[in-house]
């Protein structure tokens, strides 16, 4: 507790490039930034994947084996490779671990979707863009929005382990604080890390209540 | 090669068992007691509680949810915080991946028992099953698959994420990572980075076949 | 499919019925192309639809399948509406045009706000259909739309839908595998066989009474004879005015009824004849059992 109010309370943590609020939007930017480059791959590969059909097992198997990727060696190994010049080294693996978990969820929603609302779609007379559009998307979203909030768990998570590479942001305070013996910065940053990850995780329960129809979270009650 | 850098290979036998603390052997058995201690602690608490939910539903909710929230806290600021209460010690690393691991087996747990056909239990109590044979012989086989396949998800992340508590000293083959980071040495990261995944695959395959021998009726099926 | 050739006539149901794998479904599904066909030609009001473009083509023909596969995500109303808005009708007419639709095939206006999963399944099957009618195409397919659905619901889904085609005249194709539904809806019925040859194309009342061959023979079951009196008048029955009319009997609509109907009226009755009445509900005579007889053995060789 005591490092807790020494952590909040020091005036001087408040402000400077090594500050809370420095450290916190950096988290931010370098988790949205790794989360939406994820995003600009995973969806379209996913909604292409799950709507043609091709390549399905590809995408099961490399997800699977991406899993099992440490992000701290991963980290290592393109900071050895590409140095530390500039954040990329350090962004390009926190893109390569939150894609599979958008692609599958993506591709597996859109597969999974009742296959005589397909048949529908295309009986009304929809084309394959406004099948996909209309009616494949909408009726997948729950499942491709908890692929995007898995995503940006691993993103947050791998973020902070980044810091021990020189990346910014709040898992500075852990691993600077950690080597320094700064237990106050260590357990003060650990919290501020973990509410990060608590106020994402409601954004994405809030984003779900409001994107998904209800028609399709059946969330009413029959009246 | 006399002076310069080792190879690969010649770095990998040189460390591999150094008969001091931190050989390639060394860090690969923590590795496994650090991932392993998690899964089946994860499993054998997981299932008394998904158990519970389903006995009482209204029980599910609470704990689902909590879980979830925990399952959404990154590792390094748990291991961080469980330092000042189990010190720089293997526990420190095993308790978090533990409530991860249950995190995704008490769903399983759950969705697997709610696999079971209505049908099927029914015919279970009709044919005076008590509800703990009901539970042994019919319940829990049928749920297994689901189970398993939760319990592959734990198993890969769990060996996975062991590597972070290196940050903490505690990493089991995550430590060939740090020290190759503050020794700038490419052999290492990749060593550890293909032994874990060696590993994880291996742990895979092997719960992917003991679903096959456990449930070989789910095969037959998919097969016909 | 093989060399199947046939007309289903404007304004009329044509019914596709056969045991499974004599594909009724994929001749239906070539009308619309959601099946291209290998070879031949199928002419939708003489014009070939391989000319055409499968989601204009689809857009002027109603489809309506088994499980109604009505779009999760959107209201009741929306639903009916996804064909005027696809043809870029104003919102506003889109949805008026779905208000009264939903009225039209016999649904409480109440619903247009519901979603699809807040509806029983034969609801949902009535939503279909007007989804299917919403831009008032001259052609409907219905792929076995009413299979998924308990007998009760079954039965008045059907009789809504031939009180549907006494208003609307469209050109319908249904395909079913229940003989007693083709012979119940439709104006012609087609048989097909495992591989898709067709065995018999005819109205129902010839194919119970001629059957083609032992195949159609077969398909239509044992108790042909008595389901082909349903499709015999009551007009020329002899009625005897003479006789009171018997406490408990049965009672026919006379002239409306078939003799089917009628018969069963009569071994309903303590005494063995059925009593006609007309739409008033009036006793109009006694059909005896030799009046059936006789009518019944006219039936036989006529």
């Amino acid at each position: 507790m005591n490092w807790l109010i020494d952590f909040f309370g020091d005036p001087a943590r408040w402000s400077g490039p090594d500050g809370i609020p420095a450290r916190l939007l950096e988290h931010l930017e370098f988790s949205a930034l790794a989360l939406v480059l994820a995003m600009l791959i995973a969806v379209p590969l996913g909604l292409l994947i799950g709507h043609t059909g091709r390549g399905g097992v590809l995408v099961v198997v490399t997800a699977n084996l991406a899993r099992a990727l440490p992000t701290l060696g991963l980290l290592v190994l393109f900071v050895l490779l590409l140095g530390t010049a500039s954040i990329w080294p350090v962004i390009i693996p926190l893109v390569l671990l939150a894609v599979p978990p958008i692609l599958v969820n993506t591709f597996e929603g859109i597969r999974g979707v009742d296959p005589d609302l397909r048949d529908a779609a295309y009986g009304m007379g929809l084309r394959g863009g406004q099948v996909l559009g209309r009616v494949l998307v909408p009726v997948a979203l729950p499942l491709i929005l908890l692929g995007l909030r898995l995503s940006a768990i691993q993103v947050v998570a791998t973020t902070t382990v980044a810091a021990y590479t020189g990346l910014g942001g709040l898992g500075r305070f852990v691993i600077d604080g950690f080597a320094t013996k700064d237990y106050a910065s260590v357990v003060g940053g650990s919290v501020l890390i973990v509410l990060f990850a608590l106020v994402v995780q409601i954004a994405f329960t809030f984003a779900q209540r409001v994107t998904v129809s209800p028609g399709v979270s059946q969330r009413l009650k029959i009246r | 090669m006399g002076d310069g850098p080792p190879t690969l290979w010649e770095w990998i036998a040189r460390n591999w068992d150094t008969g001091r603390v931190g050989s390639i052997r060394d860090l690969l058995g923590d590795h496994l007691l650090m991932s392993l201690v998690p899964i089946v602690l994860g499993l054998v608490l997981a299932l008394p509680l998904g158990l519970a939910s389903v006995r009482w539903r209204w029980l599910y909710q609470p704990t689902a949810g909590v879980f979830n929230v925990i399952y959404a806290l990154p590792s390094l600021p748990l291991f961080m915080l469980l330092i000042s209460v189990t010190g720089l010690s293997p526990m420190t690393v095993i308790i978090p991946l533990t409530f991860y691991a249950m995190a995704v087996l008490i769903p399983a747990v759950v969705d697997g028992i709610g696999s079971v056909p209505a049908h099927v239990r029914q015919s279970a109590v009709a044919m005076g099953f008590t509800p703990l044979r009901r539970l042994v012989q019919v319940e829990l086989p049928i749920a297994a698959p689901v189970v398993i396949a939760g319990l592959r998800v734990v198993a890969v992340s769990s060996i996975s994420l062991v590597s972070v508590g290196a940050l903490i000293g505690q990493g089991g083959l995550g430590m060939l990572f740090t020290r190759a980071y503050q020794n700038p040495f490419l052999p290492p990261v990749v060593v550890g980075i293909v032994l874990i995944v060696v590993l994880a695959l291996v742990a895979d395959g092997l719960l992917l076949l003991a679903q096959r021998l456990l449930t070989p009726w789910v095969r037959a099926r998919g097969a016909s | 499919m093989d060399r199947l050739s046939l007309e289903a006539p404007t304004g009329e149901i044509t019914v596709f019925v056969g045991p499974s794998g004599c594909g009724k479904t994929t001749s239906l599904r070539m009308i619309n192309r959601m099946i291209d066909a290998t070879e031949g030609r199928i002419l939708l009001d003489g014009e070939p639809v391989q000319n055409i473009d499968p989601p204009t083509l689809r857009r002027g023909i109603g489809y309506v399948i088994q499980q109604a596969g009505l779009f999760p995500h959107r209201k009741i109303l929306d639903n009916v509406a996804t064909v005027p808005y696809l043809l870029g009708w104003d919102r506003g007419k889109a949805r008026d045009r779905a208000m009264e639709l939903l009225e039209r095939v016999g649904l409480d206006p109440a619903l247009a706000g519901r979603y699809p999963f807040q509806l029983s399944g034969g609801q949902q099957q009535r939503v279909g259909v007007a989804r299917a009618l919403a831009a008032d195409p001259p052609v409907l397919l219905m792929d076995e739309p009413f299979s998924a659905v308990d007998p009760v619901v079954r039965t008045s889904l059907q009789d809504e839908l031939l009180r549907l085609q006494a208003e609307l005249n469209k050109t319908i194709v249904f395909v079913t595998h229940d003989i007693d539904e083709a012979i119940k809806l439709g104006d012609r019925v087609a048989v097909l066989r495992v591989g898709g040859k067709l065995a018999q194309l005819a109205d129902p009342k010839t194919l119970l009474s001629e059957p083609a061959d032992d195949f159609v023979r077969e398909f239509l079951g044992r108790d042909r004879g008595i389901r082909r009196l349903q499709f015999v008048s009551t007009e020329g029955l002899r009625l005897r005015t003479d006789l009171p009319a018997p406490e408990g009997a049965g009672t026919y609509l006379h002239g409306k009824d078939s003799l089917r109907t009628a018969l069963d009226a009569a071994l309903l009755s303590p005494t063995g004849s059925a009593v006609a009445v007309d739409e008033r509900g009036e006793v109009v005579g006694v059909a005896t059992r030799e009046a059936l007889d006789e009518a019944l053995a006219e039936a036989a060789h006529g």
